[in-house]
């Protein structure tokens, strides 16, 4: 099997650095590791086809063996479409979790200072702006008053 | 052929029924109904599938899009499949029914009922897709559409503990995912084919330490995902949080495709490859701490699923005695595992609504207050401690006889393997192991038995014993919640589970027998291969 010697080193780069980025604890870092790993996984699938040929279609004058394998070409379609939906919910988790640390605990301290409690709701102005985040912004911080008053 | 037709319905439907439930997603009811209708369909058309091929006795193979064999996807169903679908089937309509009563009754409360059905319909397709995969490419989308799926649910409603307790459960299956995608691009590497069945033959012809690298790589990858021991510490961090039904889902299902995924990777696909030495000390391993782990737990979710944890460890036992013996009774026991397992979380959730909590340390007096919850509680508890004559009890019976067949060498063990080169003294100390973990299951579910149902209410103030001394709370404190009804939906969906597993084991003869036939199919990989590729393999 043959493969270039160029795509090997970029699938190398991107796995080492990958991996290492991944090592800290910050989710955002994890989402980078991810990609980063994800699309090194994709090279080496495609690696995996061994030399490249010409266009894996089959048609009159087109011999069989020129052709490049079609088929990790297929797993590589499929497996950046898995990788971009999870990714988006990576994200979309990512930003709640974030919003959770900003606010959670702000919340808890409503009651004890209405300075904070303006803080909190500054922040969520500058964060989202749509009258259905405002809202459920509100629902957050009423929930976590209740969890605060009630031990 | 009519059961060739049937096939591929078992993943159309719910995927489907997915679309239908995103769009009635204003009207609940109906919506209700599709969820439940196609869980129902796709158990009847399992149940014809597993009487079909039983009788027939190898198989069905599907070949989609007209693609031949190594090339297109194929979609192949032996006994073992039959079995897993139809038992995965019921469960997954159990647990809907029951989640459809607890929706009911919490209108508008913590989960946004909208998604939760076509979620759980994805769900089930992933799952059902990855027990009818005749390719690995596809067993890794069915992996993954199940994984995706769930973690929508496990971070339904994302309040800041699924949250959290859901990034762990990503991130380590993200992990475990790429392993597995490397894995494949690997074997595609060194053999040219992802297809089960072509994989089974080409593989053989590869130098040992080849195959030894590929196996590994792809067993960490099905190890992540069975909750095994090294790879296991993830598990009781991240299902306790969610909802009821989600956790009794995943931890009735999800880690049994992981163990689904072994056993063929031990049988048809590195059938000529041997690590039974390393899955015999990994199994052994995961029982033991896995069953520590429980001893300490205060809270019922998290002693459940560690007691979840360590009885994965009896199923890696069964596949690596690799006997047809071991075989059956590793099929025998995923099956009891599956309903026990999902049974005693469903049991929990009504525990929690009627008691208000889940901590040992404040529950009490439920026997008096409920004996019907108490019943339902006291048989699945007893049959996963192994108690005669449940099916826990057969499961663990038939591992151990399994295993004492095989070191004593009156049980030819290793056909599948190049021999098998477990020593005999391993298979006895892991046979020991299980006793114990039988025996320590028991005793921290009679704990909590104790504690909960036993104790009055009013000893729960100041109570002191030297059982309670060294159990440690959960990590959030144990939320109290009020009580709340328990709907006679729920309770009925509990019911139908308990009921199942009690079957289970009243018609464990012909149960044994099935599993039996499935186990002597897989001890023959050529029936699997001959099943995809009727006239040989090139």
């Amino acid at each position: 099997m043959t493969a270039s010697l160029t795509l090997v080193l970029v699938m190398a780069v991107l796995f080492g650095s990958g991996v290492a980025v991944m090592m800290e604890r910050s989710l955002t870092r994890i989402v980078i590791g991810f990609l980063l790993v994800g699309n090194g996984v994709n090279l080496l699938i495609y690696l995996m086809s061994g030399a490249p040929g010409i266009g894996p279609i089959l048609g009159e004058g087109v011999d069989e063996s020129e052709i490049t394998d079609p088929l990790p070409q297929v797993f590589i379609l499929t497996a950046i479409v898995i990788n971009l939906g999870l990714t988006a919910f990576l994200l979309a988790l990512l930003y709640r979790s974030w919003w959770l640390a900003q606010l959670g605990t702000m919340g808890d301290l409503v009651d004890d200072s209405a300075e904070l409690a303006e803080d909190a709701e500054e922040t969520a102005g500058l964060i989202r702006s749509s009258a259905d985040d405002d809202r459920a912004v509100h629902e957050l911080l009423e929930t976590s008053d209740e969890r605060g008053t009630s031990p | 052929m009519t059961s060739a037709a049937l096939v591929p319905l078992v993943v159309l439907l719910p995927l489907l029924g997915a679309a239908a439930a995103l769009i009635l997603g204003r009207h609940r009811r109906v919506q209700m109904l599709v969820s439940t209708g196609v869980l129902t369909a796709v158990a009847v058309i399992a149940a014809t599938l597993l009487f079909e091929i039983d009788r027939s006795g190898t198989g069905v193979a599907v070949t989609l899009g007209a693609w031949p064999a190594p090339y297109g996807i194929v979609l192949a169903v032996d006994r073992l499949s039959a079995i897993m679908l139809i038992i995965s089937a019921l469960m997954l309509l159990g647990v809907l029914v029951y989640a459809v009563g607890q929706g009911v009754a919490d209108r508008h409360r913590e989960t946004p009922v909208s998604i939760f059905h076509p979620t759980y319909l994805i769900l089930s397709a992933g799952v059902f897709n990855a027990f009818i995969a005749g390719d690995l490419f596809n067993l890794y989308v069915g992996f993954e559409v199940l994984l995706s799926a769930s973690y929508v649910l496990l971070t339904l409603g994302g309040t800041g503990e699924r949250i959290r307790a859901g990034v762990t459960y990503i991130v380590v299956s993200l992990m475990s995912s790429l392993f597995f995608l490397s894995a494949i691009a690997l074997i595609y590497g060194a053999t040219g084919t992802a297809n089960i069945a072509h994989l089974s033959v080409r593989l053989a012809e590869l130098p040992q330490e080849v195959q030894l690298i590929l196996h590994l790589v792809l067993l960490i990858a099905f190890g992540i995902k069975a909750a095994v021991f090294p790879l296991s510490f993830w598990l009781p961090d991240s299902y306790p949080t969610a909802p009821a039904p989600v956790t009794a889902v995943f931890a009735g299902l999800l880690t049994k495709v992981g163990v689904y995924a072994i056993i063929r990777t031990e049988t048809v696909i590195f059938a000529e490859n041997d690590l039974t030495v390393l899955l015999m000390v990994v199994g052994g391993l995961t029982m033991v701490i896995g069953i520590l782990g429980a001893l300490t737990q205060a809270d019922i979710k998290r002693l459940l699923s560690f007691t979840l944890v360590s009885h994965i460890g009896y199923m890696i036992f069964g596949i690596a005695l690799s006997s047809v013996l071991g075989l059956t009774a590793t099929v025998y026991y995923v099956v009891h595992h599956i309903t026990v397992q999902t049974t005693l979380f469903l049991t929990t959730g009504l525990i929690e609504r009627f008691g208000g909590s889940t901590s040992i340390n404040r529950l009490a007096g439920l026997l008096a207050a409920s004996p019907y919850l108490a019943i339902l509680f006291f048989i699945p508890a007893l049959n996963l401690g192994g108690i005669p004559p449940f099916s826990g009890f057969l499961g663990k019976v038939g591992l151990f006889v399994a295993g004492a067949d095989v070191a004593s060498g009156t049980d030819a063990a290793g056909e599948i393997g190049s021999g098998s080169s477990v020593p005999a003294w391993l298979i006895w100390a892991v046979i020991a192991a299980g006793a114990l973990t039988s025996l320590i299951t028991l005793y921290a579910l009679t704990r909590f038995w104790n504690m909960a149902f036993w104790r009055g209410r009013d000893e729960l103030e100041g109570y002191d014993s030297a059982l309670l001394s060294s159990v440690q709370e959960a990590p959030d404190g144990g939320v109290v919640t009020a009580t709340r009804t328990t709907p006679w939906l729920m309770v009925g969906a509990t019911t139908g589970m308990v009921v199942l597993t009690l079957l289970l084991t009243v018609f464990a003869g012909p149960l044994f027998n099935l599993a039996g036939r499935a186990a002597e199919n897989l001890r023959e990989p050529s029936v699997y291969v001959s099943l995809v590729f009727p006239g040989g393999v090139e």
